[in-house]
């Protein structure tokens, strides 16, 4: 009988402890995330329209909005918020291109041959954790305050982070794929196009998208040598200026951008990749 | 006919102090299935790489045919224990994809493996992708991948090893019925005593330390099975049993000796 007993003593234990261990529904976290900025927006509101503090310090939730549809139609420093959008993003997906086709290619021979990787590790190693701002007066003392000394900034913010997570997905490529491809009869140059590239692409989309944060986040530095378009020129002369509205506007748009890409690159990486973390 | 030969074939990995595999000759012809049986560390999966050319022989001589092996190729086919598939291509698209790598147009490298599909029992499973199937049935597609590039010997490294016992047998004998279809040399990997003497019409049992060939047996019971006898009477067979315990004997015999 003291069997029994043992067995049936968990059940019933505490009848108010069993109500509370019923499952309900946990509120989204999108729901609350909303929430929080839903708060933080009336937040600014509330003290804005309650003239606590000076316009100049912090402008009112519609000044600001009233600013941005001005600055759609007729712009700041001689251009639409539209073009010194295209400008920054013209930098940027300049910047990844250059990148993509040239870290993806030395992140495979990194990852591949003994001999390269010894050639290169050490020298992406020892720039990767230099802060671009400090290299900044180099590149333009070599390469001079046009265009090129701003893509390049920012290409080799992209360039490291990439280079590095290639190197790694091309390493972490499962052996017994890359026998049974040359059983089959593949070449070296099928073995990368078929079996490691694939293999190493979730690791490549993580890189990209490491590497894209920070060279937007590279890009209102970049953007401060003689810029005359740009989101981060239009942050920064406007802040020259104390135009408190379109600093503000900037940086907002600034942040919904890395956020947009962000969310486009999970996406895409759902889409490339779905066997990425199944079991199998 | 294809012919695999090993002659005095030894191994040895960088920085260890003895070989791996020593001494090591047979042949491997038109109609055989060749079972290499033995315990870890016994260089089985040595003997399996050395042959599909993906290690170099220290010593001795590999050919199939009379030529001399050097490296992976699509003639020797190889299927892997863990299934090693492609998850970013569909049960057909790795089927295919020996074809592909040669070359061969989309519509016809498709058709041969729909046929290969049907042979190992998975037709209608073409468009499935790799992480819905079971254990079985990876394994079932691991076939049909190297039987699709046409390979003249089929290697197979314990490829039924992390499955279980039910499948297993279920796999034995889809194996058996695909080796009498094709009339393909196979070698066969394995750890696992009454599937090696089921399976094998050439048995090598491997001792450890260094590996090398302990006994050699001709057995008939894969002949057997495929002359139309089921499994169930050829293991219920006392000559099935005797042999099975003879092998069991000899892989204790050696324990004993080494532990001596």
């Amino acid at each position: 009988m003291s069997s029994l007993d043992s067995l049936e003593l968990p059940a019933p234990a505490n009848p108010a402890t069993s109500t509370e261990h019923r499952p309900r529904r946990e509120p989204s976290l999108a729901l609350i995330g909303g929430l929080t900025v839903a708060g933080l927006l009336f937040a600014w509101w509330a003290v804005t329209s309650a003239g606590l503090i000076e316009p100049l310090f912090l402008p009112s939730p519609q000044a600001v909005l009233a600013r941005a549809w001005r600055l759609l139609g007729e712009g700041y420093m001689e251009a639409s918020l539209g073009q010194h959008l295209a400008a920054s993003l013209g930098r940027i997906g300049l910047a990844l291109l250059a990148a993509l086709l040239t870290a993806i290619p030395l992140g495979i021979a990194i990852g591949r041959h003994r001999l390269v990787r010894g050639i290169f590790d050490p020298l992406i190693e020892f720039y990767r954790p230099i802060p671009p701002l400090a290299y900044l007066p180099l590149i333009v003392i070599w390469c001079g305050i046009g265009e090129l000394s701003k893509v390049l900034l920012i290409y080799l913010a992209i360039f490291a982070p990439l280079a590095i997570a290639t190197a790694t997905g091309v390493r972490s490529v499962d052996p017994a794929r890359l026998r049974a491809a040359q059983s089959l009869g593949a070449s070296p140059a099928q073995l990368v196009r078929h079996v490691i590239l694939p293999g190493a692409l979730p690791e490549i989309l993580t890189g990209i998208r490491i590497g894209l944060g920070v060279g937007w986040s590279t890009l209102v530095a970049a953007e401060l040598i003689a810029a005359t378009r740009g989101l981060g020129f239009m942050v920064q002369s406007a802040a020259q200026f104390l135009v408190t509205d379109v600093v503000i506007l900037g940086i907002l748009v600034i942040a919904l951008i890395a956020f947009a890409l962000e969310l486009g690159l999970r996406a895409l990486q759902r889409k490339l990749v779905p066997w990425h973390g199944q079991a199998h | 006919m294809a012919l695999l030969e090993l002659l005095r074939v030894s191994a040895r990995y960088p920085g260890a102090t003895g070989p791996v595999l020593h001494d090591i000759s047979l042949c491997l012809g038109p109609g055989q299935l060749l079972v290499a049986l033995g315990p870890s560390g016994s260089g089985k999966t040595t003997l399996l790489n050395l042959i599909a050319g993906f290690v170099a022989p220290s010593a001795g001589r590999i050919s199939l045919d009379g030529v001399p092996v050097q490296g992976p190729g699509a003639e020797r086919g190889v299927v892997f224990q863990d299934d090693a598939l492609l998850p970013w291509q569909d049960v057909l698209g790795n089927v295919a994809f020996g074809l592909q790598l040669a070359g061969v147009p989309r519509a016809e490298r498709e058709a041969r493996a729909r046929q290969l599909l049907a042979l190992v029992d998975l037709a209608g499973f073409e468009r499935r992708r790799i992480w819905e199937l079971s254990g079985g049935q990876k394994q079932r597609v691991g076939l049909a991948r190297a039987l699709a590039a046409d390979p003249r010997v089929l290697l197979m490294d314990e490829p039924f090893g992390a499955l279980d016992a039910f499948i297993r047998e279920q796999m034995q004998e889809l194996l058996l019925q695909v080796w009498q279809r094709t009339r393909k040399p196979v070698l066969l990997i394995t750890h696992d005593i009454e599937e090696a003497v089921f399976l094998a019409t050439d048995l090598i049992l491997l001792a450890p330390n260094p590996g090398r060939i302990a006994e050699r047996l001709s057995l008939d019971f894969a002949q057997r099975y495929a002359a139309g006898e089921s499994a169930r009477s050829i293991k219920s067979d006392p000559r099935f049993i005797e042999t099975r315990e003879h092998v069991l004997a000899q892989v204790f015999a050696e324990r004993l000796r080494r532990s001596a």
